[in-house]
């Protein structure tokens, strides 16, 4: 599929004359265009794109995108999307779910998507809150956030989705904030590429219930000293100097900066995205601020055989070594009666 | 085929119980010996009675594992009221079974395991062979254990193997009894142990030695033989409803070009629909085997949307939790199936007994209007025909349908005289076509108000639905209070509609008189047979059995109008005579419910209706 390149389509292609209804300054139309930049890109024609949601402020997406969508229950988007391309896998199927939709009440269908390596790609709008519903605090809202359920600051450990992706044995994972189209695009292409679950968190901004939540990380100041942006085969070097690196200590990465105490470029681990083993990846996914910029880019892309290819496998082998063609053969075969 | 020029008696029909420890190996005997039946071309009706621990220990009534046989020259449509012949290889057995014998029937009991020991197992305060509780019945006491264990001691095999050829033993005492041809119960030992040929000889042999111990005994002098008609021709095979129900599905699969996908999650009594169809993946099926039932439900949706004819199976609870995902079919108008094998409820309730008690939850147990087909299979084999039906009338009618089954129909097995599905209807969805300049995703059929279905990867067609309320006929988003009205209408309409598409109610008997019989669903074989037998007698009752539930056929309140009587019939607490009042209240109706986790039996069936025809 990659390498048959579309060249009629472009962004207009998947814009709708619908009115877009999210609240101004939401991070939504941010994802959306990159999206609507990613697309013809991806090699696949217009009617063998779907896009498929929950509920919850993000799942209006495919409301959004003028390709076939389908906008469906809380939390159930990612079965619904598997159901779709286990009986098509022609389509490139996309998820739109947010931190609710998916941490939440589809928690289970997410690490069970993920498990599976079905070939879909979920786009999982992470804003830390419950918007829709105007205010209450989410699986990934902060421990000690206060929200309209939780008064007196939440008592709850917020989960983080990538480890979650590498428990579940996740094959692809990256991590974007919406401020940057650029890098948006690029996961989005990549995660398409990739034939298995992909996974992308996206760092989204809520302007009306938790307005710059992830402001450390995308703030114009800090994001170069606070973001490590990760490219498979480089050095992960990131800050305002491009001098500080990480290490491995143990059985813990550490911050150094280049040029002090006799460390050299040399010395930082390069990211390796595509190693089978997970365990660098789940170092990198954890990493929180002050001790460790956040990590973004593609963590993981592992390239292993999906639940879809391993179906039609069966199917095929099925088929060619049957005896059994028609439902009539079925129902004459073995314990019959013949009464004359 | 008896030397001993016995008396041999001519039967219509028998019912025998075969019970044991749940490795005993009864259904296996039992199947053995209704295939002989069927091979003879008598009807048969078959169901299993097991527990529903896996191996609950061994001994105990807890661990007796049943499996009832029913066969005969005419129409067998129950595995019958009560055993003419009872099989019970150890104490427990017969103790859990004693009520389920008819008076002076033939108990065949190994009794080499009636000895204090399996008695307290059993919890029998005295022993049961000398307390009186046997007198009257024709009792063979014998010593199965012992003859089987010395009959294949030349074969070498060790002790646990050689006992699990006892089965046999009783088998042969029965292909004795009933002067059936010893080949038939060999030739299915040669089957089930083709590549086994050592426990085909010890089953052999072991089988022999019952025979001629049968022949040889003083006990035994009277057999029976079962009169045959000559009537059936064809092709048959004793057939589930589980797996009928999987084969009804393929052949609708067949017959619309669609592929078929089953998203499900393993639940009792409804798990083998499941595995019947992983195991076709032969003629195409796709199988997914989802993290729960919300799952199972929701990808079987997906694979609609994507243009498959999709299937999911479940039980009473499985059903609770997939109601939004049934009501977000309803609310985007794809079909899909839903299997519901129903088990007693509430909650976990009884997981292998039967209950129609998830009538009111198919019609009705979702938020919203939300309205969609269901109808009801009433035999083992006729679930082939509704699974057919239910498929065909979601791809024609673009709507969810449920399909109610339950755990005796779905686990008892009857003849069936096997279709021609090349000459099955064809099943017509209305696809939209590509590039269509006038296609709209809720515009509809004007006949059946269908919407088209329009299938991603279709060029010209793209649009988005969802569970938002949408407008006619363009599918935008509508919060529009007329539009919402309009749709809540329409989607009802769409179902009722479906009347015009299926058959008219049938009566049994005569059109009009004193007492009208109305049963639904699995119950048909014990209500046809009373009503049968009485009409026999000259009572003036007619039946009507329903299978199309929502929408109910359009002569149904004609029937109804023509009886000075009506009797609903129902294993729950009155749910379909409920309906029946919701939508014609100027009727009255007699409720004769059971809600024991059991079949109707025939004899209390008429004996209600014979109380209704004596009233004044």
């Amino acid at each position: 599929m990659e390498n048959i390149k579309i060249d009629k389509l472009s962004k207009k292609d998947f814009q709708v004359d619908q009115p877009v209804k999210w609240c101004a300054g939401c991070g939504s139309y941010s994802i959306l265009s990159a999206v609507q930049n990613a697309l013809p890109e991806i090699g696949v024609k217009k009617e063998d794109i779907v896009f498929i949601s929950g509920i919850g402020c993000s799942s209006r997406f495919p409301y959004y995108m003028e390709t076939y969508g389908f906008h469906t229950l809380h939390g159930r988007a990612n079965p619904i999307a598997t159901g779709t391309k286990l009986a098509n896998p022609d389509l490139s199927v996309w998820v739109v779910t947010g931190d609710g939709d998916s941490m939440a009440i589809g928690g289970n269908h997410f690490i069970h998507t993920l498990r599976r390596n079905i070939d879909i790609n979920i786009l999982l709008f992470n804003n830390k809150i419950y918007a829709l519903t105007k205010g209450q605090y989410s699986p990934t809202t902060p421990f000690g956030g206060v929200t309209k359920t939780s008064p007196d600051g939440t008592i709850e450990h917020p989960f983080k989705p990538g480890e979650l992706a590498m428990g579940a044995e996740g094959t692809f994972f990256a991590r974007v904030v919406d401020t940057e189209p650029k890098r948006m695009k690029d996961v989005f292409i990549k995660a398409a590429q990739h034939k298995g679950t992909s996974l992308i968190e996206i760092m989204e901004n809520c302007v009306i219930f938790n307005n710059k939540i992830h402001s450390d990380i995308t703030g114009k100041e800090v994001k170069d000293d606070n973001q490590i942006y990760l490219e498979h085969g480089e050095k992960m070097i990131f800050g305002k100097e491009r001098n500080k690196g990480l290490v491995l200590d143990g059985l813990k990465l550490k911050v150094v900066t280049i040029g002090e105490n006799g460390i050299t470029e040399d010395d930082i681990l390069t990211h390796d995205a595509k190693s089978p083993d997970d365990t660098m990846h789940y170092l990198l996914t954890r990493m929180t601020l002050p001790e460790h910029p956040v990590a973004t880019g593609i963590i993981r892309s592992f390239d292993v055989v999906n639940y879809g290819q391993l179906l039609q496998e069966q199917v095929d082998y099925a088929k060619e070594t049957t005896k059994i063609n028609t439902v009539d053969e079925l129902l004459n075969s073995g314990n019959t009666f013949i009464l004359k | 085929m008896s030397n001993k020029n016995d008396i041999v008696k001519e039967v219509e029909n028998v019912v025998i119980k075969f019970a044991g420890d749940s490795g005993d190996g009864m259904q296996m005997t039992g199947s053995q010996f209704s295939d002989t039946s069927a091979f003879l071309g008598e009807d048969l009706a078959t169901f299993p009675d097991y527990p529903s621990e896996i191996r609950a220990p061994q001994g105990t009534i807890a661990g007796v594992s049943g499996f009832q046989v029913h066969v005969g020259k005419n129409e067998i449509l129950t595995s019958g009221d009560k055993a003419d012949v009872l099989i019970a290889m150890n104490p427990a057995a017969l103790k859990a079974n004693m009520k389920w014998v008819k008076d002076g029937a033939t108990i065949i009991i190994d009794i080499d395991n009636f000895d204090n020991k399996h008695y307290k197992k059993a919890d029998y305060v005295e022993d049961p062979l000398h307390d009186g509780s046997l007198i009257g019945f024709n009792l063979i006491k014998a010593p199965i254990t012992m003859l089987t264990r010395a009959t294949v001691k030349y074969l070498g095999l060790d002790i646990k193997t050689a006992d699990k050829t006892k089965n046999q033993f009783a088998s042969g005492i029965l292909f004795w009894l009933f002067n059936r041809d010893i080949k038939f119960g060999e030739k299915y030992l040669k089957e089930r142990f083709k590549n086994k040929p050592i426990l085909v000889e010890a089953n052999i042999k072991v089988l022999r030695a019952g025979y001629n111990y049968a022949e040889t005994i003083e006990a035994l002098n009277t057999t029976y033989q079962i009169s045959h008609t000559g009537e059936r021709k064809g092709v048959f095979r004793n057939i589930t409803g589980n797996i009928a129900a999987a084969w009804g599905l393929l052949a609708a699969s067949e017959r619309s070009g669609l592929p078929l996908y089953l998203g499900s999650y393993p639940i009792t009594p409804a798990s083998e629909i499941l595995q019947e169809l992983s195991k076709r993946k032969h003629l195409g099926v796709k199988t997914f085997q989802a993290e729960d039932e919300i799952a199972g439900i929701c990808s079987s949706i997906g694979a609609s949307f994507a243009g498959n004819l999709a299937i999911t199976s479940t039980s009473g609870p499985g059903l609770a939790l997939k109601s939004e995902a049934i009501g977000l079919a309803v609310m985007t108008e794809l079909p899909i199936v839903i299997i519901n094998v129903q088990r007693g409820g509430p909650s976990t309730g009884l997981p292998t007994k039967l209950e129609q008690a998830d009538l009111m939850q198919s019609l009705y147990g979702r938020n919203g209007e939300s309205p969609c087909i269901v109808i009801a299979a009433s035999t083992p084999a006729n679930c082939f025909e509704y699974a057919f039906e239910a498929a065909k009338l979601a791809l024609e009618h673009m709507t969810p349908v449920i399909l109610l089954s339950d755990g005796y129909l779905a686990n008892g097995s009857g003849l069936w005289k096997i279709p021609k599905v090349a000459n099955m209807p064809k099943i017509n969805p209305p696809f939209a076509k590509a590039n269509d300049p006038e296609f709209e995703p809720y515009r509809r059929d004007p006949e059946t108000l269908a919407r088209q279905w329009a299938v991603p990867g279709t060029p010209g067609l793209r649009h988005r639905i969802g569970g938002l309320e949408k407008e006619d006929i363009t599918g935008i988003v509508s919060h529009s209070p007329l539009n919402h009205e309009k749709m809540v209408k329409l989607r009802e309409e769409k179902v009722q509609r479906v009347a015009k598409y299926i058959p008219l109610q049938k009566v049994f008997g005569d059109e009009s008189g004193n007492l009208l019989v109305i049963g639904w669903g699995g119950t048909y074989g014990a209500i046809y047979t009373a009503v049968r037998d009485l009409r026999n007698e000259g009572k003036n009752v007619s039946f009507t059995h329903f299978n199309y539930i929502k929408p109910l056929p359009e002569n149904t309140e004609e029937i109804l109008s023509k009886f000075k009587k009506i009797i609903v019939c129902e294993i729950n607490m009155g749910q379909f005579a409920n309906y029946l009042l919701s939508q014609f209240p100027h009727f009255n109706y007699t409720k004769y419910n059971k809600i024991q986790g059991l079949p109707f039996m025939i004899s209390e069936l008429k004996d209600k209706f014979n109380s209704i025809l004596e009233e004044k």
